[in-house]
């Protein structure tokens, strides 16, 4: 059985593992990463610190890249 | 004994291959924005793969440092400017090897900036890292042999392909497979790659026009719920949980450029790449590029240049020409793979004048039409002066209109504001080795 731990995305806890970035996350659980300027939904794109598509709070990094860490135990994640 | 030190940016193949090359004849540094070595096709997760360990235990044991989840974000004749999550750090360097592969090469359409709407290699990546995709539809489309690797992957992860359209002609990916003759490798990678998406329609000369969204009734309102697919005078929609998308790869230049390394010549609307010597030299004295950086040859090619490039840069030139025919080889290939990917001309007709190409300013392709260079439209239409730095509506707005993408100024990705500081700050006062919060 894989290590899981409990992590929270804009306070809701959820289930995840070491083994998952916090973009992955995001996009297994449906939500967006943030707004654009012009108010659009976007979520993750090119998986690999490009884009920035799929920065968030996390933990007291405000814009952390969300395809490039992942998750550790009691992260907290806050969509932008 | 050990003469001199080397620092290598990027632990992809190319990277991997210069560390072990070089460790046993001069002091190395292999630093990555990941967390592990492995780079783009051996990616770990949090971890390592098998391949990429075979590569870096030898390096370890010789002596090589590891300095993972460290982004270079500047660099100057001296020093490198890293960043990890807590802080940042000037590294000093006596010669360097540049090996910070590619990245995907996305063209726009209506709707790609969708949520559920990734890279082929996006989705892929995230898939690795931890994204569970089981029983999902997924349309692949765009173009290149990294669209089968993709399929074949996301397949393996119990993924449904819905489909992959790939935007080359038949006759152009005839040329593709002449061309594989010279590499049994690839002939043998293709051929796998066909036997695990068997079932999965291939289509040539064909590709999504445009993805529409999922309606507000829906639980996934806001994200894909479907793509438009054209092949000829066919037009169809497919509906699909994500949609995987890709055209081919572009080096990532920046760095090297901002080092003032030379350009090689670029055929037009193909991206453009780092030139280098026989030695993979580059036109800066003590810098070595190898792998993707000076332009696309897949895996083998990586291996061959990284090798090349670890010797040279260890002063083992005498070894390090042992390997230049087998790396021609390899280049030869990928310039037949560089024409069969060449980009269908209609593709530039898919975004609509409200189709956004710079996404982290949105700006629609209607309001670039006013501008006639890159530099324009940054300065007048905000385009490139985002979150991404223009790393990838550049790639767009090259293909679209040959625009030079001109502006490469430190930090080459955004950097925290005490980074930036550090940057400013004067060189000896910050050279130490500490990273400061
Ligand atoms: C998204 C993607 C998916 C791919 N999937 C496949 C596949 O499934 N099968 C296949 O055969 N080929 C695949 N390829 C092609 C394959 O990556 C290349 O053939 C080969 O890996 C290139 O090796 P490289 O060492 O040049 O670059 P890479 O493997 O890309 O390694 C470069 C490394 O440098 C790091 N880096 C870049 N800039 C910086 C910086 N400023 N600071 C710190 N680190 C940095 C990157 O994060 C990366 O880890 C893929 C390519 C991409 C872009
Ligand atoms: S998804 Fe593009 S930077 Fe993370």
């Amino acid at each position: 059985m894989p290590e899981t731990f409990t992590v929270f995305i804009n306070g809701q806890p959820v289930t995840a593992g070491p083994e998952t970035s916090v973009a992955a996350l995001l996009l297994r659980e449906r939500m967006v990463n943030r707004r654009s300027c012009a108010g659009q939904l976007r979520a993750a794109f090119c998986g690999m610190g490009i884009c920035m598509e799929c920065r968030v709070t996390i933990d007291s990094d405000a814009h952390g890249l969300g395809c490039m860490t992942f998750c550790r135990p009691n992260m907290k994640i806050t969509t932008l | 004994m050990k003469t001199g030190s080397v620092t290598i940016i990027g632990a992809g193949p190319a990277g991997l291959a210069a560390a072990a090359a070089a460790a046993p004849y001069a002091t190395v540094t292999l630093l990555d924005e990941n967390p592990g070595p492995g780079g783009q096709i051996w990616r770990a997760g949090a971890g390592t793969t098998t391949a990429a360990a075979e590569l870096w235990e030898p390096a370890r044991q010789a002596g090589a440092q590891w300095l993972g989840g460290c982004r270079v974000v500047a660099a100057d004749a001296h020093a490198l400017l890293l960043e990890n999550a807590t802080g940042a750090q000037r590294l000093p360097w006596e010669k360097l090897v540049l090996a910070p592969g590619a990245r995907e090469r996305f063209l726009p359409f209506p709707g790609w900036t969708l949520p559920g709407v990734l890279g082929a290699g996006g989705l892929q990546a995230l898939v690795k890292n931890g994204l569970d995709i089981r029983g999902q539809r997924v349309m692949v489309a765009g173009s290149g042999p990294l669209l089968l690797a993709a399929a074949a992957f996301l397949r393996s992860q119990g993924a449904i392909i819905a489909g992959i359209t790939e935007q080359a002609t038949r006759r152009q990916l005839a040329g593709l497979a002449w061309a594989s003759l010279v590499s049994p490798e690839k002939r043998k990678q293709a051929s796998g790659l066909f036997r695990q998406l068997r079932g999965v329609p291939y289509l040539t000369h064909c590709w999504v026009e445009a993805a529409e969204v999922q309606e507000s009734s829906h639980k996934n309102s806001g994200w894909l719920a479907a793509v438009r697919l054209r092949r000829g005078n066919r037009r169809w929609r497919e509906p699909c949980d994500w949609l995987a998308s890709g055209f081919g790869l572009a080096p990532n230049i920046e760095l090297a450029r901002l080092l003032g390394c030379a350009l090689a010549p670029a055929a037009e609307g193909r991206p453009s790449s780092i030139a280098v010597d026989d030695f993979q030299l580059a036109s800066q004295s003590n810098i070595w590029c190898a792998g993707e950086i000076t332009g696309i040859g897949g895996l083998e090619l990586s291996l061959l240049e990284g090798r090349i490039a670890g010797l040279a840069a260890a002063g083992q030139t005498a070894l390090a020409r042992r390997w230049l025919k087998a790396r021609d080889r390899q280049r030869h290939f990928a310039r037949a793979l560089a024409r069969a990917a060449r980009l269908d001309a209609e593709l530039r007709r898919l975004p609509g004048d409200e189709t956004v190409i710079c996404r982290c300013e949105d700006v629609p392709l209607g309001r670039l039409r006013e501008y006639h260079s890159w530099r324009e439209a940054r300065l007048l239409g905000r385009c490139g002066m985002g979150a991404c730095q223009g790393r990838i509506c550049s790639d767009i707005t090259g293909w679209l209109w040959n625009w030079q993408y001109d502006t490469t100024r430190p930090p080459v990705t955004p950097a925290r504001i005490s980074t930036l500081a550090l940057m400013a700050a004067n060189a000896e006062k910050a050279s130490s080795s500490e990273f400061i919060l």
